[in-house]
């Protein structure tokens, strides 16, 4: 990814390309797109990867995570036809990077996190892809709030604090 | 722009919100929220990781032959997305999109006793809109058919339930009957959206409804 962002190298684009592009348009038909629909927005997905490169966080999210936000924005709009009010975007100056130690800590964590999400029981794992992918009513959701995010949501915080301690830096 | 906020959205709102569950007309209030509070967005972008997980664990679908160079096609060329530009306003970014400017750009309509509100967003019955309120005053007592979600942009308000200072949202449901009174002396600004129209107890503010559309 850093190859992307900073020498913007297509050759390790075409490697994330064939990693995450058929991963993006499985979700997509999980989610109920037709296969013609799922290649062309994991298309569209993958080319936002490339042109906001430069907003990734490693200290914030991984990268699996990041590109699925995408993909999921990219769903809800198309479901809405509209684009969705999202937050505002929060990425480190073009001078100022994340804390190596912070990267290195939140990805640990990530893989704690996925650690956890396969240990889950199959019923209550195939619950939380259906919530995550879009396929869930609102009132089955409230079931698949039990996993451990307290760690992760903390590194996430931590990150954040030092986000604005370097913005507001004169 | 962010500071430490006490009321934050309540975890099953902000799934609700990440999974593109939530009903439309709240997107803008929670945006803004999150884009105010750290604690928000951190317990949002938790959400992510989890998604992060289940993607990376998903069975692909082999892309079409061309795939690949046709997104080759698609990003060459293109220039980097620009680097997005923090808010300077009491609004944040994507309040500052909806209203296409930050507060002085707002078309305000006089409601009476020093009130202002300009609708956003309506549509059956939900409505997105940002009032403005004098110290002092006090919003009628009412109930709610459906839920509110009401996010401090400038100054504070106070109920049975609490202060709301900048970035606290409340929430209420049917269940839930208020009577938000402004504190301090700064006019109070907020964001407010309704899924259902709320439900006065006392006639004159009822007959007054249809007019103010709330």
């Amino acid at each position: 990814m850093a190859r992307i962002r900073e020498a913007r190298d297509q050759a390790a684009f075409a490697e994330l390309f064939q990693h995450f592009a058929p991963r993006v348009k499985g979700m997509l038909m999980k989610s109920g797109s037709d296969a013609a629909t799922a290649e062309e927005c994991a298309q569209e997905v993958m080319a936002t990867v490339w042109n906001k490169a430069a907003m990734f966080d490693p200290s914030r999210a991984s990268l699996a995570a990041w590109i699925y936000a995408i993909a999921r924005n990219r769903r809800i709009d198309m479901a809405r036809r509209a684009s969705r009010a999202e937050p505002e975007d929060l990425p480190w100056g073009p001078e100022a990077e994340p804390d190596q130690a912070d990267a290195l800590a939140f990805q640990q964590e990530s893989r704690a996190l996925a650690d956890a999400v396969q240990r889950l029981p199959e019923k209550q794992r195939t619950l939380v892809e259906r919530a995550f992918f879009g396929e869930m009513t609102h009132g089955e959701i409230a079931e698949v709030t039990g996993l451990p995010l307290g760690t992760i949501k903390s590194r996430i915080r931590l990150a954040l604090d030092r986000l604005r301690r370097e913005m507001t830096r004169p | 722009m962010t500071q430490d906020v006490t009321h934050i959205l309540p975890e099953e709102l902000l799934l609700a919100y990440a999974t593109g569950r939530l009903p439309e007309v709240f997107d803008l209030v929670v945006a803004a929220h999150v884009s105010i509070s750290d604690e928000a967005r951190a317990r949002l972008d938790s959400f992510d990781a989890v998604g992060g997980v289940l993607l990376e664990d998903t069975a692909p679908a082999a892309m079409d032959a061309g795939s690949l160079d046709a997104c080759m096609a698609m990003i060459a060329g293109a220039p980097p997305a620009p680097r997005p530009e923090a808010s300077r306003s009491i609004f944040p970014a994507p309040l500052h999109k909806a209203v296409g400017g930050g507060p002085e750009a707002v078309a305000w309509r006089p409601m009476g006793m020093g009130v202002r509100q300009a609708i956003l967003a309506e549509t059956r019955g939900a409505s997105v809109r940002l009032l403005s309120i004098p110290p002092g005053a006090a919003v009628p007592d009412h109930g709610h058919r459906g839920m509110e979600m009401t996010l401090v942009l400038q100054g504070a308000f106070e109920d049975e339930f609490g202060q709301y200072h900048r970035g606290d949202v409340e929430v209420a449901d049917e269940e839930v009957e208020h009577m938000p009174k402004v504190i301090g002396d700064e006019t109070c600004i907020c964001l407010a959206a309704t899924s259902d129209r709320l439900r006065f107890h006392s006639l004159l503010p009822r007959l007054a409804q249809p007019f103010l559309r709330i």
